[in-house]
């Protein structure tokens, strides 16, 4: 029985479990996201955070439970799942840029080959998702020829020129120099200012206190607890949630 | 269909020749190998002399025999060298074209693991007192072989295979043989069991290299 | 005659070499010929080969690594020697063009899969899971992201091997192919002198140094680039 999607909520995951072999990585995680919500997730390594987010878009199968995007059961065999991850963005830690593509034809890529577009409004789309990044004049650029910000926001521009409902990112600015991270950071502010539904993965607790509407903290494959900013960074309930946040407020 | 490729009464009366064959390709192995590798090895530390007046030289003559065909190399020993009053006969002429084909080969494979060393190594030991050869030979070269070995694996393999083109010049390997069985008994399976023999032979050298070989790949992406 | 004399009229006898210079070219030609249907017929099928493979169907996987393991284990000559006088016992006689084409074909298909689906397991999975993300197919990723990336790769292993065993059409003189070889061969025999043997020689040259010199150029070029 495929779940009713609740009005209002862009994603919605139930029940998700997923065993590696013998490794049970998730444990039943439930997680909402509302239209035009940031939810932050944090946790120690291993807890299970990029398995949850790479289940939100199938690129890890899910053991059982259900997961609704947009209204579109994504676990469903019957769902052409190549047309639902357009709604879902997703930027990895590690860009995944495609070095022999230029940061045009990185963007353009699969507005052409899924979305149908012409090469010319595959360009005209690309140079405008290029241009919110802040990058309308690296457009010819390789991605050797990038530094890591900058291959970062053309991986954001790939993901935006899709137009999708939902943008998951999954540690974006960890591999990043210091000196690099706040211009991904304000890619994602814009994106947020612009309403788009967001859940990010990230250590960058500066960022969540200011843009997120709301705090997930994920142990051992499950959600231990969530609540606002304020709620987690301040007053966290649970003994684990406090250790976690004491470990990292200390460094 | 089995009647004809995989006869066993031909098996039965074919099989002394064929291994006599057998033992004659690893005996000429045994020896071509070597040839190689030392006809390599002196290529590899000569070119690591930076003095383009000996590399480019010595380039040129790796190149060169990269070029040719090794049969040709070898016709041309036995069948035109005689015109000029020198008769060497097939096992001569076998050792030297190998000498020279798989020496180049060799000796390029050598060379790209001799250029990988880092130079501070050979600095190193030679602050240490150690000669230039003794550098080469104790410090540089095992370093050099270690990052090269799957090269130098494979391109033994196609040499102990390149050893079947003796059977031109009528040296009684493994190919020749069963040639020579295939004639007596009007029947491929000599052919086949020739073929079956390499296989097993030089299976686990091919495993062995593929599972290197998609390791070094992997190593570049 | 003194020696250096005897050394020219034997290896370099213009009168020889003139008369038998249309033998040799036209061996030339053939050995172009069938240099050139191997390394078409064997690349194309070697990459094949390989995209099979990448579907992950075990059972043909191991067909596949089988067929492959056996043709970089036997030696040319040997498979050669194999279609052209083993086959006619079931009444299948090709040619010694087609046998010395099937058989080089055989062993570059081997060869070239091997290096292909090292190219293709080298590019990071990250760039499959980016892809596969923004809605591209399976088929899709393979064709647009993984293998232009992987093809970069390959190309200077693959060239070199394509040279060593293009250089193999040289064996077809064993089955009666009148390319270059085996035109010299019996250059020879007619005429009593070694000169179109040094021809013969000098065509083979013509045709693959600079191969060979190209391989060695794309390989500088590439490891600058990495
Ligand atoms: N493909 C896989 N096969 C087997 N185990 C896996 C696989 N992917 C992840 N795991 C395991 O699942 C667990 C959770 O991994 P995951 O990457 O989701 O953690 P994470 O919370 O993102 O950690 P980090 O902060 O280090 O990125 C880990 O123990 C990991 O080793
Ligand atoms: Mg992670």
């Amino acid at each position: 029985m495929a779940a009713k999607p609740i009005a209002g909520s862009i994603v919605q995951a139930r029940g998700i479990h997923k065993h590696f072999g013998a490794l049970h990585v998730l444990k039943g995680v439930d997680l909402l996201l509302a239209e035009r919500e940031l939810v932050f997730v944090i946790g120690p390594s291993g807890s299970g955070k990029s398995t949850l987010l790479r289940c939100l878009n199938r690129l890890e199968e899910p053991s059982s439970g259900s997961v609704m995007v947009d209204g579109v059961d994504m676990l469903d065999a019957r769902t052409d799942i190549n047309h639902a991850r357009q709604r879902i963005g997703m930027v990895f830690q590690s860009f995944n840029l495609y070095p022999h593509m230029t940061a045009l034809g990185n963007v353009t890529l699969a507005l052409r080959k899924v979305a149908g577009k012409t090469r010319n409004e595959a360009d005209t789309l690309g140079h405008a998702a290029l241009a919110r990044v802040g990058l309308a004049d690296r457009a010819g650029h390789t991605p050797g020829q990038l530094s890591g910000g900058q291959q970062q926001r053309v991986a954001i521009a790939r993901a935006i020129a899709l137009e999708p409902r939902v943008m998951l990112f999954d540690e974006p600015t960890s591999s990043l120099d210091p000196e690099l991270v706040g211009s991904v950071l304000g890619v994602m502010r814009d994106l947020r200012e612009s309403g788009m539904a967001m859940i990010v993965v990230s250590h960058e607790m500066g960022f969540a206190r200011n843009a997120a509407d709301r705090v997930v903290f994920m142990d051992e494959g499950a959600i231990v607890e969530e609540g606002t900013p304020a709620e987690i960074f301040e007053r966290p309930v649970q003994e684990r949630t406090r250790a976690f946040i004491g470990q990292i407020q200390r460094h | 269909m089995l009647q004809t490729f995989f006869n066993l009464e031909i098996v039965g009366a074919a099989w002394r020749i064929i291994l006599a064959g057998l033992g004659n390709t690893v005996l000429l192995s045994l020896v071509v190998v070597p040839l190689g590798l030392l006809g390599g090895l002196a290529l590899a530390t000569l070119a690591s002399v930076r003095n383009p007046w000996v590399r480019w030289p010595l380039m040129a003559w790796v190149d060169f025999f990269r070029a040719f065909p090794p049969l040709v190399l070898l016709i041309f020993l036995f069948a035109g060298l005689p015109f000029a009053g020198v008769e060497l006969g097939g096992f001569a002429c076998v050792c030297i074209a190998f000498f020279l084909n798989t020496g180049a080969y060799y000796g390029e494979i050598l060379r790209a693991g001799v250029e990988s060393v880092p130079t501070g190594q050979s600095e190193a030991a030679r602050s240490t007192g150690l000669g230039r050869l003794q550098t080469m030979l104790f410090v540089v070269l095992p370093q050099a072989v270690r990052n090269v070995l799957p090269d130098l694996l494979s391109n033994t393999l196609e040499v102990v295979k390149l050893t079947s083109l003796g059977s031109v010049v009528a040296m009684p390997e493994l190919l020749f043989q069963a040639r020579q069985a295939q004639s007596l008994t009007y029947n491929p399976t000599p052919i086949v069991l020739a073929a079956a023999i390499y296989f097993l032979m030089l299976w686990p050298l091919v495993r062995l290299l593929s599972r290197l070989e998609n390791r070094a790949l992997a190593g570049r992406g | 005659m003194n020696s250096w004399e005897r050394f020219v009229d034997a290896f370099f006898n213009v009168k020889v070499m003139a008369k038998y210079l249309p033998d040799i070219a036209y061996g030339m030609l053939v050995t172009v010929e069938l240099a050139a249907l191997v390394i078409a017929a064997g690349l194309v099928t070697g990459l094949a080969l390989a995209l099979v493979r990448s579907l992950g169907f075990r059972p043909l996987n191991l067909l596949i690594i089988f067929v492959v393991d056996l043709f970089r284990a036997l030696p040319p000559l040997v498979i050669i020697v194999f279609i052209y006088f083993g086959l006619p016992a079931v009444d299948i006689a090709p040619s010694g063009f087609v046998s010395t084409w099937l058989s080089l074909t055989l062993v570059l298909m081997a060869f070239s899969e091997e290096i292909y689906w090292a190219g293709i397991t080298s590019i990071a999975k990250g760039q499959w899971e980016a892809a596969r993300s923004t809605g591209l197919s399976y088929g899709q990723t393979l064709m647009h992201v993984v293998l232009p990336q992987a093809l970069r790769l390959t190309i200077p292993p693959l060239t070199n091997r394509t040279i060593a065993i293009t250089k193999g059409t040289a064996l077809g003189t064993v089955v009666a192919v009148s390319e270059i070889l085996g035109m010299a061969s019996s250059a020879v025999s007619n005429s009593y002198n070694p000169s179109p043997l040094t021809m013969g020689a000098i065509a083979y040259l013509i045709l693959f140094f600079p191969m060979v010199i190209f391989g060695r150029w794309l390989e500088t070029k590439m490891a600058w680039k990495r």
